[in-house]
């Protein structure tokens, strides 16, 4: 079954609630840095190297996130390893995706008609503008909207007027068809 | 314990992301587009109930303010997030919601995951040449909250308010709007509309 708004809103507003009072506000973006790391470490293993204060990295970036690449079995890793395994539970019990549907969502095939390359080749690039965008902003929709907006910070706000602003008109051009 | 917290609730958000709708591209699409606003409702809905449980809390003293974490503000958080809207609408996904989706069978959501650890990457790589030009210098003060919050040292932008008093109105507000906004937006009319591509 799915949820209601009001039911399901509810629920993900205690998930976010029950984050901030056992350990600390929910975020996801930062882990793609994290396995970028620990796939680059695979490849090149000067990349993340032992420093005195404990892994360090020659990439200014990386090293924020040195400790958490070494040892991934980290609380920030494995909520989002967490999170995927939940959704995945979720949707094996409604039973899943329609194979067309994976490849195809519905308003993109009312709209863009049925090249799996070109759905696939938009994700993709949608990925790529998300997570620099993520990156950039330092938080997503997680982090710095529903996190930051609920503890009233400043740039929760201000990244959710960003991030609307931009992606209304985008989605309002793009899909137009379909009920 | 920290392990099975993350298991736990990340496994927990996982599952209601899914139930919500927020895995499927389709209802991401209609609700950026202003068409079908259940999704945008039940957002608004969670962000207030979080709100009002976390400052009413911390009032009551069963939540230990340590455990927020607010991040900085400057113009690279506007710039961000400006380009994430922009590829949340192209994709249906947000780093969140993509990555379940991928788990609950969405190849094309499997692509988009890909993608951002390539936009990932490249962040990596260029973040010195964007810190040097001055996007990610502090505004207003850097990490801030709107009203001040009591056993915090977060600054913030009106002192004179009660921050936990605040944040419970606002989270009240955002229930209040969560109810009001309506559900159904009704079709223009769609005749002779082209898609970009």
């Amino acid at each position: 079954m799915s949820l209601s708004w009001k039911l399901g809103g509810l629920l993900l507003g205690v998930v976010f609630f029950a984050a901030v009072l056992l350990v600390k506000p929910i975020g996801v973006s930062t882990q793609f840095v994290v396995l970028d790391g620990i796939i680059w470490d695979m490849i090149n293993p000067d990349i993340i190297v032992d420093g005195p204060e404990g892994p360090s990295s020659p990439n200014s970036y990386l090293a924020k996130e040195a400790k958490d690449i070494a040892n991934p079995l980290n609380y920030n890793f494995l909520f989002v390893i967490a999170m995927m395994i939940g959704a995945g539970v979720s949707s094996y019990l409604r039973k899943g995706v329609a194979p067309h549907e994976a490849n195809l969502p519905e308003l993109w095939e009312a709209n863009y008609g049925r090249s799996v390359i070109k759905r696939f080749a938009v994700a993709f690039a949608g990925g790529f503008i998300v997570l620099f965008g993520a990156r950039l902003a330092g938080g997503c929709t997680s982090g710095h909207m529903m996190s930051g907006m609920s503890q009233t910070a400043l740039s929760g706000y201000v990244f959710a007027l960003g991030a609307f602003l931009a992606a209304i008109p985008v989605a309002r051009a793009m899909y137009k068809l379909g009920d | 314990m920290q392990i099975i917290l993350a298991l736990l609730i990340g496994g927990a958000f996982g599952m209601v992301l899914d139930r919500v709708g927020a895995t499927n591209p389709s209802v991401l699409g209609r609700m950026l587009a202003l068409r079908s606003l259940g999704l945008m409702k039940a957002i608004l809905l969670a962000i207030g109930v979080a709100s009002v449980l976390t400052f009413g809390g911390q009032m009551l003293g069963l939540v230990d303010v340590g455990h927020m974490s607010v991040k900085a503000t400057y113009a690279g958080v506007f710039v961000g997030g400006l380009l994430l809207g922009a590829g949340w609408a192209m994709s249906g996904y947000c780093p969140g919601t993509g990555v379940c989706a991928a788990a609950s069978g969405r190849r094309d959501a499997i692509v988009y995951a890909l993608g951002g650890l390539l936009g990932a990457l490249a962040y990596t790589l260029s973040h010195d040449a964007i810190k040097a030009t001055g996007l990610l210098a502090n505004l207003a003060g850097g990490k801030v909250t709107l009203g001040k919050v009591p056993g915090t040292n977060y600054e913030s932008l009106f002192p004179a308010l009660p921050g936990d008093v605040l944040g419970i109105s606002l989270g009240a507000v955002f229930i209040v709007v969560a109810f009001v906004i309506p559900e159904q937006i009704a079709p223009k009319d769609r005749v002779g509309v082209h898609a970009p591509f």
